[in-house]
């Protein structure tokens, strides 16, 4: 199995999309209605104001739904056609047409978009509906879903993009709604901050983008996928490679890898709904996505795709470890999805043997990392806002069914074989090891381990949450949460417990997305060694999460760590890093730019005025008022006038 | 006679009036002066017009006696409005106008 992953990678190198993309056609024409309507909702409720505060939950959810329908119809009518002929495009306007910059809005559906698309609205409608319930105390209700469908419209708009340049401005929107979305509770200052922490980082990672949109148009005349891909096997390996690095930086940003991780945990200060979309199932997913549309890119340029799975291996690790250490409920889940998308770009710098694996796991993390963000949210909702697991415990008994989703998606997220992430991530580290190599067997060994803490620290929180005894405050009395609630708990965790099967199985996803890559691989196995050492390592992390939280009872007050342990609570230094290497430098040139200023230049400034009134004060003495004085200068100017022009006669 | 004895009493005139102006203190004495710088002026231009033969120099002797006219008219008028308001007619005494 992993020579002959090798062998074909080694021969897909180069691979291109093997198909150009037609005119859209019969049902798939009006595809940019499926942007158009969240669109349209979120300029409904957040222009309308107050007045349209009674019909906000109604339009926020119609919204997505009505674009999962259409996407639905959309997909069908894709089946339709032959695989050679699946990709669509549609061209809108023309953006901008300046001299040899040609910049037109058009939409691009294929296998890959429309999986996202998918995803996008129908777990999107799922936690809109979650939403509606949880923000039913809120008065800014309308807001959030005003917010939220404008989160639904940009990451269409970046999914849907048929040229780099329209994907950046879904790529900002997003970035712009996770700002208003995490900030939302204004009023909280520790919220307002993390918002503007989250926009910061993310901003590094954007230049990153920028400038690789920009280095295309300088090199290829073109941000369109066609243009450029048709064109980057004529560029420079230094080109490529500085084009795959910058990429790698906007994809960093958005998906909260290592080095601009450090957002995400904050990010779990916005209401969970939030926490469920934007920063587990879609915008995180963003830098995949980016990746792996840019897989021509990276064919040309084996050094990129090398850092990439480097960068997706320490960030799963780093993730995993963050995790284990965390009190917080929300904030262990953003650690494992953090490393969860590490698992995800590790496949996605595996190049084409990858991609497909890389997609399956994406969409197997969207139902179950929604599910287990709206179980922590109904636990959240039903105690008064308690999120410390070190409060929680004994749920079991009184939240059934947040219980039996939230475990149906915790077997998922462990890789317990049937349910999904038993197929998506095993097959993530099969494709690890095919690569072959040294750095296969590191990075493949890292998948391995990160395969064990995940399933210690997911226990963990299992066992702090659900089992035990009550350790509750005591004005607390959770039930169970209302239907509206639970149903999209119920829908996520079907989604959780089959669809990895449906997707692996078969080959499914893969053959459906080989025409996007040019290349299929093939079937993997249901039992193979990694994946046996995985699930074994799974057990392991299993058995010493109940060690030490099942056994005996959780103390409510967090006792003092080792090293290992404070690092983790700490987030491993990310954010000392963060502040040591840019922010203190930074506000060092800052002062150092204020003091050049004050004294510098100021002092410049009102030296010479300083020297203009010195002079002046002296030189104006000379104005006596004594009438003869003056006659004696006159007389003296008339003298020298004088002898000046005898001098130059002579 | 030589025109240059005329030019040279001119000078002397010139620089009798300049001392004067310079020196002295009561307003009308300056006046005075002055007018004696331009007599002498007038005598110097007087002379060259004899030494070139040709009636400029004299012509412009009449602009400058009109000149001096005007100019004793504005004069006079200031020195005695001065004078009414201060009871003095020394130069020294009008020096508001200083830093």
């Amino acid at each position: 199995m992993t020579g002959n992953l090798a062998a074909l990678a080694a021969q897909t190198a180069g691979a291109m999309p093997d198909t150009v993309p037609l005119a859209a056609t019969g049902a798939q024409h009006a595809a940019w209605l499926l942007i158009a309507f969240p669109l349209a909702g979120a300029a409904l409720l957040l222009l309308g104001g107050r007045r349209t505060n009674r019909i906000g939950h109604l339009v926020g959810v119609a919204m997505p739904l009505a674009s999962f329908v259409y996407g639905v119809v959309i997909f069908f009518a894709m089946l339709g056609y032959p695989s050679s002929q699946r990709s669509r495009e549609i061209t809108l306007f023309t953006w901008i047409h300046v001299a040899r910059f040609d910049v037109p809005v058009g939409l691009l559906i294929d296998q890959l978009s429309i999986c996202f698309v998918l995803l996008i609205t129908g777990v999107g409608s799922l936690i809109h509906i979650f939403a509606v319930g949880y923000m039913s105390h809120d008065p800014e209700r309308r807001r959030f879903f005003g917010y939220m469908n404008l989160f639904v419209a940009s990451m269409l708009l970046l999914v849907l993009a048929d040229n780099y340049l329209v994907l950046y401005v879904g790529w900002e929107g997003v970035g712009l709604t996770s700002y208003l979305l995490i900030g939302f509770w204004q009023y909280k200052p520790v919220a307002a901050v993390a918002a503007k922490k989250a926009f910061v980082v993310n901003r590094v990672g954007d230049v990153g983008m920028s400038l690789a949109i920009m280095l295309m148009f300088a090199v290829f005349g073109s941000v369109t996928f066609t243009g450029v891909f048709g064109q980057v096997g004529e560029a420079s390996q230094g080109t490529v490679t500085a084009l795959g690095l910058l990429l790698l930086l906007g994809a960093c940003g958005k998906s909260a890898q290592l080095p601009l991780q450090s957002w995400l945990l904050d990010a779990m200060e916005g209401p969970t709904p939030v926490s469920a979309l934007i920063h587990a199932a879609t915008m995180v997913t963003a830098g995949v996505y980016l990746i792996v549309r840019s897989g021509p890119i990276f064919d040309f340029s084996p050094d990129a795709r090398l850092l990439v799975t480097i960068v997706g291996a320490a960030t799963l690790l780093f993730g995993a470890i963050i995790s284990c250490a965390k009190d917080d409920i929300k904030k262990a889940l953003a650690g494992s999805t953090m490393s969860q998308i590490g698992y995800m770009m590790l496949a996605a710098g595996l190049g084409p043997p990858g991609y497909a694996f890389a997609i399956a796991l994406l969409l197997a993390h969207g139902f179950f990392k929604a599910g287990l963000f709206l179980g922590a949210g109904s636990i959240k909702h039903e105690m008064n806002d308690e999120v410390d697991m070190r409060r929680l415990g004994g749920l079991r008994a009184v939240m059934p069914v947040t219980y039996v989703t939230f475990f149906v998606c915790y077997l998922a997220i462990i890789g317990i074989p049937p349910f999904s992430g038993f197929f998506a991530k095993d097959t993530v580290i099969d494709a690890t090891f095919g690569k072959g190599g040294t750095s296969g067997w590191i990075l493949g060994i890292a998948a391995l381990a990160g395969a064990g803490i995940t399933a210690f620290y997911m226990t963990r929180v299992m066992f702090m949450t659900f089992a035990g005894e009550r350790r509750w405050d005591p004005g607390a009395h959770p039930h169970e949460v209302p239907p509206v609630m639970t149903s999209p708990m119920v829908l996520l965790a079907i989604g959780a417990l089959g669809f990895g099967a449906f997707e692996i199985l078969g080959d499914r996803l893969a053959g459906f997305l080989g025409p996007v890559f040019g290349y299929v691989p093939p079937e993997p196995s249901v039992f193979t060694t990694a994946g046996i050492v995985a699930l074994l390592l799974a057990i392991a992390g299993i058995a010493l999460a109940w060690y030490m939280y099942g056994r005996a009872p959780v103390p409510v007050t967090a006792p003092a760590g080792r090293f290992a342990v404070t690092a983790a609570r700490k987030d491993l230094y990310g954010d000392a890093v963060n502040e040591s290497l840019v922010m203190r430098p930074g506000q060092w040139l800052t002062r150092l730019s204020v003091y050049f200023d004050n004294r510098g230049v100021d002092g410049l400034v009102n030296t010479v005025a300083a020297t203009v009134g010195g002079t002046s004060g002296r030189v104006r003495r000379v104005q006596t008022g004594f009438v003869r004085s003056y006659a004696l200068s006159m007389f003296v100017g008339a003298v020298l006038l004088v002898g000046a022009l005898l001098l130059v006669r002579l | 006679m030589s025109p240059g004895n005329y030019v040279a009493l001119a000078v002397i005139l010139f620089v009798i009036g300049a001392v004067g102006v310079l020196v002295r203190r009561n307003a009308m004495v300056i006046f005075m002066c002055v007018e004696l710088m331009l007599n002498a002026v007038n005598l110097a231009f007087v002379a060259f017009a004899r030494v070139h033969g040709q009636v400029d120099g004299q012509v412009v002797a009449f602009f400058v006696m009109v000149v001096a006219a005007a100019e004793v008219v504005v004069g006079l008028a200031i020195l005695v409005a001065i004078f009414r308001t201060r009871r003095s007619a020394s130069v020294d005494d009008a020096n508001l106008l200083k830093y």
